[in-house]
């Protein structure tokens, strides 16, 4: 036969609670345990009031440019959960939900937000790497993250979080294929959340899915309802047991939806239509999981009310702890930047001047030069 | 004439030139339908339609390497590139290809094609979108580079940088999209790539800066009472050393203003080529009042890092006394 077929491939699609509240028993019964999905739903409701709470600070000129994660919640919250708490997670900047469930103070997001970079100073326990601003540079740093563990023969894998716009950087296709190519415990998960600021997503891609991108490199690939908590566990379980079993990088292409604009200074009208942001606030994550839980009468009005003035409190406190921290000193910004700060950049430092003579008092004749305080920072 | 912001008068500029010439095209990431992040681009994928107007898929290697392949076979692309620190994915193809096409094949091919980057610091922007690379673009040979500061040269080198035969750099200061107005022609003029302008003139000091820190100079020098002569290089290479060999051989003194770092900031060179050429005129050292050799800081502690008024009055006192 001249011509014969090579591969045939077939893209799978998880949905256990959907958006009508269909419950699917068989694939979602012990999936989480009740107590665990409570918990699950207060952080989802924490991270939500977050983002409202940051956009009034932004229109009211106490934070600058905020991304929300509005209707994104569930992706990596399923997966901080399913990973063990070692398990490098590297996020872009739309999974705070998972990073508020590994342990990182909401202040810490408000801080770096606010223009701080104390903001990333995140605890080396949380196995979390900064939030990263450029697009798909981080996918990289997870593959070489998770292949240091297999050098040191460790069992600790990586996972990794971008959007659908990254999915057409370089560096997708370069940290797919290493993982791949040599084995590497990774696991992708793309938030295609159908927006790259005001660019859709067949641009992106033209394939009817991103998940089979992965295909083309040789690993699992597998795509799920992205607002759905019990389908993203599901598919973080298969992903991570692949992961430690095999040593191979596994692909999650989770469907969701940008609820927000793109970041405060956006303006989401211009670009999209108001009925397909309506469509999928019905497809709200957050929405569902209460729906499920007051059915399996787990969870009540009073509760609700409850949780609500809770997290209302917690975040506004946080918001004052990131508001009340001293502004770091003006040198902070030369402190982080070597182990040990270089000779000409500590006279940088000490004047705060680049000049020559400004730097070097000496040269000129009664001047009076001022040297700010050194900081202890 | 019409009284325009810094980002009205590049939209002016492209707007006419994409009338002008049906081979000036529009790429990049969010340049269509919405219309630019700082709405640079606004009206022009309504005026001339997406097939001119380009939104693209989210790669900045692949919007400059795609542009390069359509300056070669004679169009004219005008691709965007959203901050400065996204430029990190275009470099290989803005240095390796696009500024060495020309020499590689003697000619045969050239790669006609105008870069625009919002660049700098000062809009409390997050991380990544403060930066001042310009001096990265100038130390790679086969590059021009263009940082206007007012709306009327932005118009004018825009123009101009888009009729080049060659691969221009345009990095628009941020921080002064709309800052201020100016009157601009709306008629179509061009300014040449590699002329400084004389912003004021002076018999004490040189002052030479480009970009959004021209204005922070302006008011310094204000605020200093002496005759200080400002130069606006505006064209980054080549660049004018003719108008400060003038101008420092009149004063014998001068003070160099940028926003980037100070090591191989492109202060560094100019003072290097005045040593070169007027170093008998001098009656002081040449002084740089520069960024920090630090990370751009995120912007709680941005305008601690940034030039501005104070240092640089500081520089004028100390030059003036030495």
């Amino acid at each position: 036969m001249p011509i014969k077929t090579v591969l045939t491939t077939t893209i799978n699609r998880v949905s256990i609670l959907d958006e009508h509240g269909h419950f699917d028993a068989e694939l979602g019964n012990g999936l989480i345990p009740d107590a665990d999905l409570v918990r699950l739903y207060e952080h989802m409701c924490s991270c939500r009031q977050l983002d409202e709470v940051a956009f009034k600070l932004q229109r009211s000129g106490r934070m600058g440019t905020y991304p929300q994660n509005m209707g994104q919640e569930a992706a990596s919250l399923g997966a901080a959960y399913v990973l063990n708490r070692d398990d490098w997670l590297v996020t872009c900047y739309r999974e705070n939900c998972g990073l508020f469930w590994r342990g990182v103070p909401v202040e810490s997001i408000l801080l770096h937000w606010m223009g701080d970079e104390r903001g990333n100073a995140m605890s080396r326990e949380h196995f979390a790497t900064p939030i990263a601003v450029p697009i798909g540079t981080q996918m990289l740093h997870a593959t070489g993250l998770a292949w240091a563990s297999k050098y040191r023969g460790e069992k600790r894998i990586a996972c990794t979080f971008f959007g659908d716009g990254a999915t057409s950087e370089g560096d997708f296709h370069e940290a797919m294929n290493f993982a791949a190519n040599l084995d590497i415990p990774v696991v992708f998960c793309c938030q295609n959340n159908g927006w790259a600021i005001s660019v859709p997503g067949k641009i992106q891609c033209s394939a009817p899915t991103v998940a089979q991108r992965a295909t083309a490199y040789g690993m699992d690939t597998i795509q799920c309802d992205g607002n759905d908590l019990f389908a993203v566990v599901y598919c973080f379980r298969r992903a991570v047991e692949i992961a430690r079993s095999t040593g191979r990088p596994s692909f999650i292409e989770a469907v969701t939806y940008r609820l927000g604009d793109h970041t405060t200074a956006d303006d989401a009208r211009r670009y999209r239509d108001q009925a397909e942001v309506d469509a999928w606030r019905g497809r709200d994550p957050i929405i569902r999981i209460r729906k499920h839980l007051v059915e399996k009468s787990l969870w009540s009005d009073a509760k609700e009310q409850e949780l609500l003035a809770r997290v209302e409190r917690e975040v506004a406190a946080a918001v004052e702890r990131a508001e009340t921290i001293p502004a770091p000193p003006r040198t902070d910004f030369f402190d982080s930047m070597y182990a040990e700060i270089p000779p000409d950049l500590l006279l940088q430092r000490t004047t705060m001047q680049t000049h020559g003579i400004g730097q070097d008092p000496s040269q000129i004749d009664g001047a009076v030069i001022e040297l700010p305080a050194k900081s202890n920072h | 004439m019409a009284n325009l912001t810094l980002v009205q008068a590049i939209n002016l500029a492209l707007i006419q030139e994409m009338e002008r010439d049906d081979r000036v095209i529009i790429l990049g990431e969010d340049v269509g339908v919405n219309g630019g992040v700082f709405r640079v681009t606004e009206g022009l994928h309504k005026r001339f339609g997406a097939k001119r107007v380009v939104d693209t898929p989210l790669a900045e290697s692949g919007i400059i390497g795609t542009s390069i392949g359509l300056a070669m076979a004679g169009l004219r692309p005008v691709p965007e590139i959203q901050f400065d620190g996204f430029l990190g994915p275009a470099y290989d193809q803005i240095c390796s290809h696009a500024a060495r096409m020309r020499t590689r094949t003697r000619g045969a091919l050239t790669v006609p094609l105008t870069v625009r980057v919002p660049v700098g610091g000062g809009i409390h922007a997050p991380e990544l979108h403060s930066d001042s690379p310009e001096s990265i673009y100038i130390h790679t040979p086969g590059l021009k580079v263009v940082m206007p500061s007012s709306p009327y040269d932005a118009k004018g080198l825009l123009i101009s940088a888009i009729r080049d035969p060659d691969p221009v750099m345009f990095f628009e200061p941020k921080r002064i999209y709309r800052a201020f107005r100016e009157e601009v022609p709306e008629d179509e003029y061009t300014l040449p790539l590699g002329k400084a302008r004389v912003v004021c003139d002076g018999e004490d000091m040189t002052m030479v800066s480009w970009g959004a820190s021209v204005v922070q100079c302006m008011q310094a020098i204000e605020r200093s009472g002496r005759r200080i002569e400002l130069i606006d290089l505006r064209t980054l290479y080549p660049f004018d050393m003719d108008c400060v060999e003038t101008s420092v051989k009149k004063t014998g003194r001068c003070v160099i203003v940028h926003e980037a770092p100070k090591t191989c900031g492109f202060g560094a060179e100019i003072a290097a080529r005045i040593m070169e050429r007027c170093f008998l005129h001098l009656e002081a050292p040449v002084q740089r009042v520069t960024g920090f050799d630090t990370i751009m800081p995120y912007y709680k502690l941005e305008l601690d890092y940034l030039p501005d008024a104070d240092r640089i009055a500081r520089a004028i006192e100390e030059t003036a006394a030495y």
